[in-house]
């Protein structure tokens, strides 16, 4: 299948800058990516029916039914027990809510942990809650290094967590990039943090789908995962948290999911949910396989046709087992990445120069920062994020202009 | 008309909106860009001022949407802040009066910017300027001044030269601002309505001399000093001489009225010295300047003393009968009425009728009563 044809929305002479028949090459899976077919089925026939779940008649039986039964699809796609998985609005409220929600509640349990440890790479929705904290808080956040290929250096995470166990409140590391796509040593993180007893969450939002994902192997206490990254609706998620952990909620209400996210439930939105979990997860070795053998070719052929274009992150090989099979991360020396964004786009492939601002206003990215590379590097890098509608023409498509966009883009770029 | 490959610059207001969609409608290919300028943007716009706020970045975008063109943003605040902003506090701090607004134009629109697209294989690039383009008989490009007097722009394009303006479409030279508003109401642009933008879009609250006071810190050239009267008598103290330009009559807090009881207006700036002159209005009167830097629209000219030759010294200020010579790369302007209020740094655009010949940068000016005071600028 390819990506799609393009939905024509915009004013009359749209169609003088762009065929609107014209085939997308679209390759910013990691951005969000089409929903599944399964999950648009059950999410609209859940949208003509009504019922509040929290109500007592037979209606509201109904809604909470297909609400728990989705909830159960959840946590047997992902190892943990139904009782564990807190719906929410999404990514960035399932991080929020688990880094605040659990250091408000590890805080008010022992007032000596005023600490946060976190990588230097997490996504900002983990990273900006953490500035708010410490900045309205005073809690003392700790970033952590990564090595040049974008992983958590777990030395230092050893070091900083020594140096007073009892002040940690909290560890956040993701389970994969979104920017450069590396998987990061969650496991190793869960060793050192249960010497002392220390949470770990982890925001798998790119995760889960992509490379296996199970809450309870995996020794984490919290899991971010949102829908719409993995063929689920926009505007719900979840954080899979331990029974045993306390988490204060950000939002009080009716006292919906524990008492922790009040808000009426969105039945048709977590149905759709965990029908594209179910898929994703059953699909997860098979996407991976085909998915990461076409970004494999996608990296390889881009750079024959440009020879010093190089991949961030972690390498290909050995079988690309730290990073995600969707990601090819690529440095284009000499060209600026919005420039380069730009040509391909007016060529109908869609990709991304990584973290976008709400002005639109590419800021250099905080992950090539703190992989060592400098600011010029991070400005001529763009992300290509594959998923499960790619296909070996979007690959091509790519191949094909990239070296003629590549050279205008290095014209547009004036020396100083 | 062949249709080119087009670049719109959107600041978010209803003029480059409305030529954008002009641009487009005339078949031409249409990329619609905003120049993020400000390194930390304000979230919202207050008032008329400022021009780079989030909040115009999304009027922009939203216009680009309704138009149906492809919309991108491109960040140049870096290159705004050292060739726009960074000469803005250096002229203040040497006792000129910079137009920054002329500075942007010659140094980020017309070739930061102007540049960037020829490389991306773009043709020309679209602003909503009010001013006219016209190939001459001599089959160069011609700037005229805009149909509508009132808005009329050609003063702050006047430093682009002939390859520059060859690039260049100003969709709204040939209309008036009311004609512009009510085609962008007709348009269904939702920025129809919105104030237009005037001051200094990086001095967000209007306020210049505070906003230099806080930018220009350990720069400035003196923390205050003496206003002198034109005997050299002391009539009170000023906190910071780049606090000043020529011709100004406000804020001079002086405690002491002038003996003849009229109104003193600054006449000099010596930033070394760290003195400000002050003296009445008609001290004031330029009879001539010399200005250097010139740019030529077209082909440079030795000698202009045409009927329809005049100067024009300030955005939206009045046109002067002048002649006009041109030795080594100075201009002589001779004005045939004085002129007042004027300030090296300024720029002095030229025109015949209304053709926009070049500019210059004025470094000192000829004050007949004072032709010995006189302070000479170089650069």
């Amino acid at each position: 299948m390819i990506g799609g044809v393009r939905k024509f929305v915009g004013g009359p002479y749209a169609g003088k800058a762009m065929d609107i028949t014209s085939r997308t090459v679209y390759l910013d899976h990691a951005a969000t990516t089409p929903m599944v077919p399964a999950a648009v089925d059950v999410l609209t026939a859940h949208l003509r029916e009504v019922g509040n779940p929290s109500s007592m008649h037979a209606s509201g039986r109904h809604a909470r039914r297909v609400v728990e039964e989705s909830r159960e699809t959840i946590a047997q796609a992902l190892g943990c027990r139904p009782g564990e998985v807190v719906f929410t609005s999404g990514g960035t409220e399932a991080d929020n809510l688990a880094v605040k929600g659990i250091h408000w509640a590890r805080l008010a349990e022992d007032p000596r942990r005023t600490r946060i440890l976190a990588s230097a790479i997490e996504h900002h929705a983990v990273l900006d809650p953490l500035d708010w904290l410490r900045d309205s808080e005073q809690v003392d956040v700790e970033l952590l290094p990564v090595d040049d290929r974008g992983r958590l250096r777990v030395d230092a995470l050893r070091e900083a967590v020594e140096r007073d166990p009892a002040s940690v409140s909290l560890i956040s590391v993701m389970w994969a990039n979104n920017e450069v796509g590396s998987l990061q040593p969650v496991e190793e993180v869960v060793a050192v943090a249960a010497e002392h007893g220390i949470p770990v969450h982890t925001d798998a939002i790119q995760a889960v789908g992509a490379v296996p994902v199970d809450f309870a192997a995996s020794g984490v206490d919290a899991l971010s995962l949102t829908g719409h990254k993995l063929g689920g609706p926009y505007g719900v998620g979840a954080l899979i948290v331990r029974r045993e952990l306390g988490v204060t909620p950000l939002m009080h209400g009716g006292g919906q999911e524990r008492d922790i996210r009040s808000g009426t439930i969105d039945t048709p939105a977590i149905a759709g949910f965990a029908a594209a979990v179910e898929l994703a997860v059953k699909e997860q070795a098979s996407y991976a396989t085909r998915v990461g053998a076409l970004r494999d070719d996608l990296v390889r052929r881009v750079i024959e046709q440009v020879p010093d274009a190089h991949l961030h992150g972690a390498p290909l090989e050995p079988l690309g087992e730290h990073r995600l099979p969707g990601n090819a991360h690529l440095g284009f020396p000499g060209c600026e990445g919005d420039s380069l964004l730009m040509l391909l786009d007016a060529r109908g492939i869609e990709c991304s120069t990584g973290s976008a601002c709400s002005a639109g206003v590419p800021q250099p990215s905080h992950v090539l920062l703190a992989m060592g590379c400098d600011a010029e590097a991070a400005r001529h890098s763009l992300r290509f994020s594959l998923g499960h509608t790619s296909t070996q023409a979007d690959v091509d498509a790519v191949v094909e202009a990239i070296g003629p966009c590549v050279e205008r883009a290095r014209a547009a770029k004036a020396p100083r | 008309m062949t249709p080119l490959k087009v670049l719109a610059a959107m600041s978010g207001g209803v003029d480059s909106a409305v030529a954008a969609a002009r641009a487009a409608e005339a078949g031409h290919d249409v990329t619609g860009i905003h120049l993020a300028l400000s390194r930390n943007p304000a979230s919202y716009r207050s008032g008329a001022r400022g021009c780079c706020t989030i909040e115009d970045a999304n009027d922009a975008r939203r216009a680009a949407d309704v138009i149906g063109i492809p919309f991108y943003v491109w960040d140049l605040s870096d290159r705004f802040h050292d060739d726009v902003v960074e000469d803005f506090m250096a002229e203040y701090a040497a006792g000129r009066t910079p137009n920054p607004c002329l500075r942007c134009n010659e140094k980020i629109k017309f070739a930061a910017v102007l540049d960037r697209a020829l490389g991306l294989g773009f043709d020309a690039v679209a602003t909503g300027h009010y001013a006219q383009l016209r190939t001459g008989a001599d089959g160069l490009i011609e700037m005229h001044r805009a149909v509508d007097d009132g808005k009329d722009q050609s003063y702050v394009l006047g430093v682009l030269d002939q390859e520059q303006l060859r690039h260049a479409l100003f969709p709204l030279g040939g209309s008036t601002k009311s004609d512009v508003r009510a085609e962008a109401a007709e348009r269904g642009l939702l920025v129809a309505d919105k104030p237009d933008s005037h001051d200094i879009c990086f001095v967000a609250d209007g306020d210049t001399p505070g906003w230099l006071r806080e930018k220009l810190g350990d720069r400035a050239p003196n923390q205050g000093g003496a206003i002198l009267d034109e005997a050299g008598v002391e009539l009170g103290r000023h906190d910071g001489t780049y606090g000043f330009t020529i011709g100004q009559r406000k804020g001079l807090r002086l405690g002491v009225p002038a003996p003849d009881g009229k109104p003193r207006f600054v006449l000099d700036i010596e930033p070394v010295a760290g003195t400000v002159t002050v003296g009445p209005r008609e001290r004031l009167a330029v009879h001539g300047l010399t200005a250097i830097r010139p740019r030529w629209c077209g082909t440079p000219p030795a000698r202009l003393d045409g009927p329809g030759v005049t100067v024009q010294l300030r955005a939206h200020g009045d046109e002067h009968r002048a002649t006009v010579t041109v030795v080594d790369g100075t201009v002589e302007v001779e004005l045939l009425d004085p002129a007042y209020g004027i300030a090296p740094g300024q720029a002095a655009v030229i025109y015949d009728g209304t053709r926009v010949v070049g500019s210059a940068t004025i470094v000192s000016t000829s004050r007949a009563p004072l032709e010995s005071r006189v302070s000479p600028v170089t650069r």
